[in-house]
């Protein structure tokens, strides 16, 4: 039965050998069909095994499939483990996976036969890599599946290679996630040297048992040992997911295709970095320093990201953004040591995201491959189906009350509010009343009002958008109906590949929140008490640890913070909480409905008022729209500066000029010490080299020869 | 006689080449002169696989010892074996030949019966710079090398040919001389100290030398390898040599050459002076650190694709040695690991090089890009050889590039944190020149139609890739017969003492120093 878990990641791997060497012989339906086929039996086989590990006490499985690294003390088996965290994330993986796969049938239909397949084995490769990201049970097989995904992603993003600006996207995505890799390899290291274990149960049993030793590592503290150890881990996780100062790939990301955008960069892969702090929740919970900079950099990134999102014209920059500033969410949920909550809404995301992404695909698609906010308008009567699911995902995400996203974003502000951060808890609700505005400023732009087809000639004069955005869509190869011209008469809805998944979601979207009403609401918060036992020791190891002669009390004291930042529904006074919730509740209804309204004022009603507000407002505007410089920051501070120093200081200067000019010197010295070799100053390289070892070797002769 | 017979395998084929050849040059032995050569190889590379088969993985000492006097007066003798360090070495020497071979199959026709027979032959010198047990033996085949690889660059390179051999042969050379000098004289202070002169390099193992003594003996031994390695920053001669080499001598070059120094390193430097060895430790780490970030640095803006790879082998060749001198089992483990990666790894490199500039007679990245569209499974292949040049879990690079900074991290966590940064670089440098190369669309008209890999290329490009997978999936089949050896070199030079002398702050510290280098650290030598 336990083998079956193998069986996960191990199906989408076949389909991804398949169509990579023999993809190209095979017919659109067979490679598509294929992919698609193998992402629902990987489906089918998660809920069995989930089914499975509900029965299981501890509620956990694992298929350990050998060694994998081992030298000396390091021995690393190649395991994999399911529990209730990795179980909701393998669902989200394969079920969400499945529906993307089947979308992009129909989206990618119009390029060739072996670009097809070559997508399609790219698609189930990641697929492959995501599944043993979540089920690996130590940091090195998690990190096989964290840099596999993090390659899938270099080459979707880059998949139309011949387009320049795709193919910077995709290395750009690949090196700034190496940047957080270094946190995570550095990171791994440190706990192994402190921890001796690199699997995740262990390290977490030993943190809880040592974390109260006042100087357990040489001069540091256990708790100086695990900060800095999870500080680096975090910097893995800004990486992956997005987070200040590493966000800047994902909006570029957005090159490639969109179900790619759609599974990679909004539902699964973005998300590894909560998932990284959620798997290590009791280490991070050790390190309340740790904890404090991933709330903060969780909600500044929301914040920035959300105001971002205001001015973008590009409907999936609009959407990039969005991801960014839920991720933001998500971290802030981990930061404050609510981690189911930040799973909670991890999962919620990933169905209206991947909705809004598809949806929006859904639009380019219909556009010819027109991504721009300003000629779109009026698209409602044209694409009924995708405009209804696309509200459906975009009142979710606003926190419309009774949707998925309210529960889990309200989840998150209440865990904020009453763990006692008001500042954050401030800047979480202004962020949600952006998440609103923006969200539906793209609603309103693209669906509603009339269609616009070149509305942005003088209108925005500012803005250098237009230009390279025309310059996009003719350089496309992208799902270009606009071979068969006419794009402007006769738009058709989302055929039936690409519509099915598109209402899965939007169901989705409304009921995925019902796992976990509030207490408040008089819910039971399921998906809380469900993911609780992965946020703690595993029962019998504590118990291991403590016969294993570490002293009972400082393993009390290790566990007890713990308890406290992870609350369980229990330590809570239920009365009090519950008033407070649905006040906060009110709120953020009461938020998301203003910020709709807000987007309906500027978007519909007065379009104008939005202009006049961005001349009035100019440089806010221009800092907005030019994604406050960072970008510009980073090429002047980081990547001229090391391109400059390798070109003419190292290359050019150490290379020809110190070590050669050395080698002269040393010749030199060799030359006045004997009038014999002088002849040989004769300007050639090689004379000096020569005369620099017989130097050398001279002297180091004398001295072997003496002894 | 099982191992001379693998040694000497090459040599004889290199003397049938000579003979099937025939007299002058004979365009028309050309195939036959080919065909012999390249089963000459294979065999060996069959034997040596042999040899692995029957190598007995538990044990750290040599295996398949042979032992004949050679010059008793001087107490030489021809004495060879295997053990967890060489072993895999010589398999790599035998598998990386044959496709060196097959890689000038069709850019080498001037004399290829010579050609042939100084790969063949230089095969032989390498194998037994890897068996040698006996010091003088050691000397002769490490030598025996650099004559082959000086006509195979001077006569088969491109246009700076004769420039590049002399570099290298000089720069090699100097190196070599002062080794030979302190090899007799190391066999000199064994005869002092139990009245008989061995080469034998268990003998001079048990030899007790004075802290000055080694000192000067670790410096001699220690130039001349680094200077193989190459480390920063002795590594001027390498971006020239493997620029003008032909795509056959770089493979062999890179892939097996340079693990020389490093072997030596391990072998002889680290092992026969150990608290010199642990002195210079952190010196020589330094230089190893500063080779990493230095080398990955000026790779990145190359803009030949020769030099490019020569360099990022200053890179990839700074790991390992900061694995050796971290000199833990992790460290040690993963530096012999990462020997055999590179050579996996920057091997198929060169192969990928060598392919685009059969085609278009140009290494210039500038004159590529939009490859992809026009020969999709070259690129294929040179995407998977590029990933494992950038250590990609689940490829070989990873697993060598992770036990030596877990290693070097154990002994210094600031150089494995330096180190680290290695990986980030690799990734900008090669993943922006494969870009330059494969994506895009096609500007140059002369790329237009390139053919794609030919089954000769396939029959190189497919044990390549395989072998970085493998090495990747399940290393801990080729680890396992590594690690008795490891430990015990790390036991020789670390000493045995299982607790620290004194009291260093940090618990990692797994070294325990032995008195006599911190005597050296106190600067009581002189």
């Amino acid at each position: 039965m336990v083998t079956m878990l193998l069986l996960i990641p191990l199906l989408p791997f076949a389909g991804f050998l398949v169509n990579a060497f023999v993809g190209k012989r095979l017919s659109k339906s067979v490679s598509g069909g294929l992919a698609c086929a193998v992402m629902l039996a990987a489906f089918g086989v998660s809920v069995l095994s989930v089914w499975t590990m509900l029965g299981a006490e501890p509620r956990a499985l694992r298929v350990d499939l050998g060694m994998w690294l081992a030298s000396g003390d390091l021995q690393v088996p190649f395991v994999l483990r399911l529990d209730p965290l990795s179980a909701v994330m393998i669902l989200v993986v394969t079920g969400i996976g499945s529906l993307i796969h089947i979308y992009s049938v129909g989206y990618m239909h119009e390029e060739p036969d072996s670009e097809y397949a070559r997508y399609f084995s790219y698609l189930n490769l990641f697929a492959s890599f995501m599944l043993i990201l979540v089920l690996g049970a130590n940091f090195p097989v998690m990190f096989v599946g964290w840099e596999g995904v993090g390659l899938c992603s270099y080459l979707l993003i880059g998949f139309w290679f011949t387009k320049q600006s795709a193919a910077d996207a995709g290395k750009k995505a690949f090196i700034v996630n190496r940047i957080g890799n270094l946190g995570f390899i550095l990171g791994m290291l440190l706990i192994f040297v402190t921890f001796g274990s690199l699997d995740f149960q262990d390290v977490a049993a030993r943190a809880a048992a040592r974390a109260a030793e006042p100087a357990a590592f040489g001069m540091l503290s256990a708790e100086a040992v695990m900060t800095i150890a999870t500080l680096l881990l975090f910097l893995g996780a800004a990486g992956k997911s997005a987070q200040i100062p590493l966000h800047v790939w994902l909006p570029d990301a957005m090159e490639g295709p969109t179900p790619v955008s759609a599974l990679i960069h909004a539902a699964t892969m973005v998300t590894a970095g909560v998932y990284l702090i959620g798997r290590n929740a009791v280490l991070f919970s050790h390190a309340p320093f740790t904890l404090a900079v991933v709330a903060a950099i969780g909600v500044a990134t929301a914040l920035m990201a959300g105001t971002i999102g205001l001015v973008q014209n590009d409907i999936k920059r609009v959407l990039a953004y969005s991801t960014v500033s839920q991720l933001g969410y998500m971290f802030l949920a981990m930061g404050v040591g609510a981690y189911a909550a930040g799973i909670f809404h991890l999962y919620t995301h990933a169905f209206f995201k991947a909705l809004l992404f598809l949806g929006s695909g859904a639009v380019i698609h219909a556009l010819a491959g027109e991504q721009d906010l300003r000629n779109m308008g009026g698209l409602k009567k044209h694409l009924p189906i995708t405009y209804w699911t696309f509200l459906i995902g975009a009142l979710a995400i606003a926190g419309v009350p009774l949707l998925s996203g309210f529960f889990s974003k309200d989840e998150i502000l209440f865990r904020t509010f009453s763990s006692g951060h008001t500042f954050l808890w401030l800047i979480g609700v202004i962020t949600s009343l952006l998440t609103a505005t923006y969200m539906f400023r793209l609603v309103f732009l693209a669906f509603h009002g009339e269609r616009r087809h070149d509305a942005h000639d003088g209108d925005h004069p500012e803005e250098e958008e237009p230009v390279r955005h025309i310059a996009h869509v003719m350089a496309s190869p992208a799902p270009a109906h606009g071979a068969h011209g006419g794009h402007r008469h006769g738009l058709h809805d989302a055929p039936p590949s690409m519509a099915i998944p598109l209402i899965v979601l939007a169901i989705g979207s409304i009921v995925a929140g019902y796992v976990g009403v509030p207490h408040a609401l008089g819910g039971a918060n399921h998906i809380e008490t469900f993911l609780e036992p992965s946020f703690e020791i595993e029962a019998n190891r504590e118990r291991e640890f403590t016969a294993a002669g570490f002293s009972p009390i400082s393993s009390i004291q290790a566990t007890a913070p713990q308890h406290e930042r992870a609350p369980t529904t229990e330590t809570h006074a239920p009365a009090a909480d519950e008033r407070t919730e649905l006040m906060l509740m009110g709120l953020s209804s009461g938020i998301a409905v203003a910020g709709i309204g807000i987007a309906a004022y500027f978007s519909l009603r007065r379009r104008d008022a939005a202009d006049a507000l961005a001349h009035r407002f100019h440089g806010l505007y221009r800092l907005l729209c030019n994604k406050y410089y960072v970008d510009e920051l980073y090429e002047a501070v980081i990547v001229q500066p090391i391109k400059l120093l390798s070109t003419g200081g190292l290359w050019k200067g150490v290379d020809a000029g110190f070590i050669d000019g050395t080698v002269n010197g040393v010749g030199l010295t060799v030359r006045t010490g004997s009038g014999a070799l002088r002849r040989l100053q004769t300007g050639s390289i090689r004379t000096y080299a020569a005369s620099l070892f017989l130097g050398v070797v001279l002297i180091l002769g004398y001295y072997l020869l003496r002894y | 006689m099982m191992l001379s017979l693998i040694v000497f395998l090459p040599l004889a084929g290199a003397l049938l080449v000579l003979i099937a050849g025939g007299r002058g040059d004979r365009p028309d032995r050309e195939p036959l002169v080919r065909t012999l050569a390249l089963a000459a190889s294979l065999v060996t590379f069959a034997g040596t696989l042999y040899m692995w088969y029957r190598f007995d993985p538990t044990s750290a000492a040599y295996q398949f010892e042979e032992r004949y006097s050679w010059m008793p007066n001087f107490g030489i003798q021809y004495y060879i074996g295997v053990d967890g360090i060489s072993l895999l070495l010589i398999v790599l020497t035998g598998f990386l030949t044959p496709l060196a071979l097959l890689s000038s199959w069709e850019s080498v026709h001037k004399s290829v019966k010579a050609f042939s027979f100084f790969i063949l032959a230089l095969e032989t010198a390498m194998l037994g710079v890897f068996v040698s047990i006996d010091l003088f033996l050691f000397y002769v085949f490490w030598d025996a090398v650099l004559i082959p690889m000086y006509f195979l660059i001077g006569v088969w390179g491109y246009e700076r040919r004769v420039y590049a051999a002399i570099k290298f042969i000089l720069y090699t050379m100097a190196g070599s001389v002062l080794m030979l000098l302190a090899i007799i004289g190391l066999a000199a202070a064994h005869s002092t100290a139990t009245g008989a002169a061995s080469f034998n390099l268990i003998d001079l193992y048990g030899l007790t030398l004075s802290p000055r003594k080694e000192f000067w003996f670790f410096l001699a031994f220690t130039l001349a390898f680094v200077i193989k390695v190459p480390l920063f920053p002795f590594h001027t001669w390498l971006p020239d040599a493997h620029v003008e080499a032909p795509t056959a001598g770089s493979i062999i070059l890179a892939g097996v050459m340079l693990k020389m120094g490093t072997y030596g390193l391990l072998r002889l430097a680290f092992p026969l002076f150990p608290t010199a060895a642990l002195y210079f430790a952190p010196i020589i780490a330094v230089l190893a650190v500063v080779g990493i970030t230095y080398g990955a640095l000026v790779a990145m803006v190359q803009p030949d694709l020769k030099k490019l790879v020569a360099y990022s082998s200053v890179s990839h060749l700074g790991f390992v040695v900061l694995g050796l001198c971290a000199m833990n089992v992790q460290g040690v483990h993963g530096a012999l690991y990462q020997m055999l990666n590179h050579g996996v790894s920057t091997g198929g490199l060169f192969m990928i090089v060598g392919m685009l500039s059969d085609r278009r007679h140009t290494r210039l990245i500038a004159e590529f890009g939009g490859l992809e569209a026009v020969m999709p499974k070259f690129v294929a292949a040179f995407l998977l050889v590029t990933l494992s040049s950038i250590a990609l879990p689940g490829m070989n690079g990873f697993v060598g590039e992770f036990l030596i900074l877990l290693g070097a991290f154990r002994w210094n966590a600031t150089f494995a944190t330096f180190a680290a940064s290695g990986v980030i670089l690799s990734a900008v440098y090669m993943l922006w020149m494969f870009q330059r190369v494969n994506y895009g669309s096609v500007t140059n008209d002369k790329n237009r139609g390139l053919r794609d890999l030919t089954p000769r290329e396939w029959a190189m490009m497919v044990p390549t890739v395989a072998m970085a997978v493998i090495m990747g999936v399940v290393p801990v089949v080729f680890m396992r017969p590594m690690e008795p050896a490891v430990t015990r070199v790390v036991e020789r030079v670390t000493g045995r003492q299982p607790a620290q002398v004194n009291a260093h702050p940090l618990p990692r510290e797994t070294r325990s120093p032995r008195p006599e280098a911190q005597r050296l650290r106190r600067g009581e030598v002189r």
